[in-house]
């Protein structure tokens, strides 16, 4: 069953630059795909077309049945509650704990206090946080604080997790520990992932799809693909 | 209840927010605290000068000057003629004959009495002194009088009433302007202290945004925070407007220039005053807070 479908796609920014151009892909439910190329090659303007932080210039993304390029501004809240998105600067409030970052989009959607908790301690549980919940971000390792990061992004069990970057600021062991999260939340929720990196060694080790963007340009699209040695990225 | 409970965390940051930014929010309650004391004195004013403007407007009256060659009988078919009009009461017109005015212009001054005292005849006409029921008929009155035969020329205009009338509406005229350029000036202030405020939360409303906050949640601690700094600068104003006022009255006697122009009463009215002081300032904090919540958070 495709969950996400992008038809002739194209994001042109004000200033004129073509980000994304003639882009075609489909993913199904519960894929895991890596999405590689150089830093420009549009990969984060495709990645942001996804959770509707840009908008196609021109044609179709759908992603769970939604158009999003028909998709108004204030009703871009519902389609966000229905993903997760994982950051490469983790995006957590150093005021609030781990418990409280992880429970920050539950209490936005106004969800009570004993609903709150069952779900965070799950989606802590997940990530293998359960003991840090009273912790600050910067008491945290860096892999800790990508783990809460990806703890937020689950907790309303989404059915895809876009994951941008998740191990560009993390030193390969780490790295490893994250990706192994990520494949559990992959295998167990059934929860498609979309990751942009640009790390060689997890994608070859990985052996998942790969999307391979350049110029804006799909060039590369391979079941269990890697890096390739003829694609310098 | 999860509208009530997304409305008590809302009402929680904005309060932390206005003491997070304590400078700035002082900046912004004092601006709209005075802004509002000069807005309820504007009201308090205006009301005044309203009010003396119909108690005066009762005191306007027609002059009508009549021909010099009449006997007193056509003064008195003149007469009779404008009683006649539906404008007009009988006791409401007087007659002063052209030898009262000499006598009361020669008493005023000596050189007048020796000027008027050089003329063999009295330069002076009969007239009547008119005061009219409807003073919005005022205009069409005096024309119906000058069209009666006999009559030399009735007009309106030229009496203490109509110079102070004028006079206040000059006031009122630059209380409005004054008031209405600090109100601009007060939602400019109070929509820079949001702008800092949505500043220091940006990370925080990026990641509200990223997790699936509505827009109106995301709003609407912000206007909330608008609507706290709006109403603190209104309690001085407030109190100021009623006690104020009240002392005004009491030291004046409800009157001033002597018993000419009476003040209105200050029960209910400073109720009034004070209540719509305090909803302007709710009005203009929110409405500060909105124009920087569209400006700044842009979603």
């Amino acid at each position: 069953m495709k969950f996400i479908e992008i038809k002739n796609c194209y994001k042109v920014y004000p200033n004129g630059v073509t980000a994304i151009a003639d882009l075609n892909l489909s993913i199904n439910k519960g894929d895991f795909v890596f999405v590689i190329g150089h830093s420009g090659s549009g990969k984060s303007s495709l990645i942001k077309m996804l959770y509707r932080e840009e908008k196609p210039t021109k044609g179709e993304v759908i992603v769970g049945g939604v158009n999003i390029s028909k998709l108004k501004n204030r009703n871009v809240y519902k389609l966000r509650r229905k993903l997760g998105i994982v950051f490469q600067d983790f995006k957590l409030l150093p005021k609030l704990t781990v418990y409280e970052n992880v429970a920050f989009a539950l209490e936005a959607m106004g969800l009570k206090n004993n609903e709150i908790k069952p779900k965070v301690i799950k989606a802590l549980e997940r990530v293998g946080l359960k003991e840090k919940i009273r912790s600050f971000p910067n008491q945290l390792s860096g892999g800790e604080q990508q783990r809460v990061c990806i703890a937020r992004a689950i907790v309303n069990e989404p059915k895809l997790l876009i994951c941008d970057e998740p191990t560009g600021n993390l030193d390969p062991e780490t790295s490893k520990e994250i990706m192994k999260v990520i494949e559990t939340i992959n295998k167990e929720m059934e929860t498609t992932i979309i990751m942009a990196t640009h790390d060689r060694e997890i994608v070859n080790r990985m052996k998942k799809r790969v999307v391979v963007i350049e110029n804006g340009v799909l060039v590369g699209d391979h079941l269990k693909g890697s890096y390739k040695a003829n694609e310098s990225v | 209840m999860k509208v009530f409970r997304i409305l008590k965390r809302n009402i929680r940051d904005a309060f932390k927010s206005v003491f997070r930014n304590f400078s700035l929010s002082i900046a912004s309650i004092t601006c709209s605290t005075i802004t509002l004391i000069l807005v309820a004195i504007a009201i308090l004013v205006s009301a005044n000068v309203n009010n003396a403007t119909s108690e005066l407007k009762k005191d306007l009256t027609i002059e009508v000057f009549l021909e010099t060659d009449i006997d007193s009988s056509d003064v008195d078919t003149i007469r009779d003629k404008i009683i006649g009009l539906n404008n007009i009461k009988e006791e409401n017109v007087t007659y002063i004959s052209g030898e009262e005015w000499k006598n009361e212009l020669q008493n005023e001054s000596d050189d007048l009495e020796a000027i008027l005292d050089t003329l063999e005849t009295n330069p002076l006409r009969d007239s009547f002194e008119v005061t009219v029921e409807d003073v919005t008929q005022l205009a069409s009155t005096t024309k119906q009088i000058n069209e009666i035969e006999g009559v030399f020329e009735a007009k309106y205009g030229e009496g203490k009433a109509e110079r102070f009338i004028a006079m206040f509406d000059i006031i009122e005229k630059v209380t409005i302007i004054i008031v209405g350029s600090l109100v601009l000036v007060t939602i400019f202030l109070i929509s820079n202290t949001i702008k800092l405020t949505i500043f220091s939360r940006r990370n925080e409303i990026e990641i509200m945004r990223l997790v699936g906050t509505p827009n109106l949640v995301i709003r609407l601690p912000f206007l909330f925070e608008g609507f706290i700094l709006g109403i603190i600068g209104s309690l001085i104003p407030a109190l100021l407007t009623i006690y104020g006022y009240i002392l005004v009255y009491d030291k004046m006697d409800g009157y001033i220039y002597s018993n000419i122009i009476s003040l209105i009463k200050p029960v209910n009215l400073v109720f009034y005053v004070a209540l719509s002081v305090m909803a302007l300032g709710a009005v203009v904090g929110m409405f500060g807070s909105y124009r920087a919540a569209r400006k700044y958070l842009k979603i």
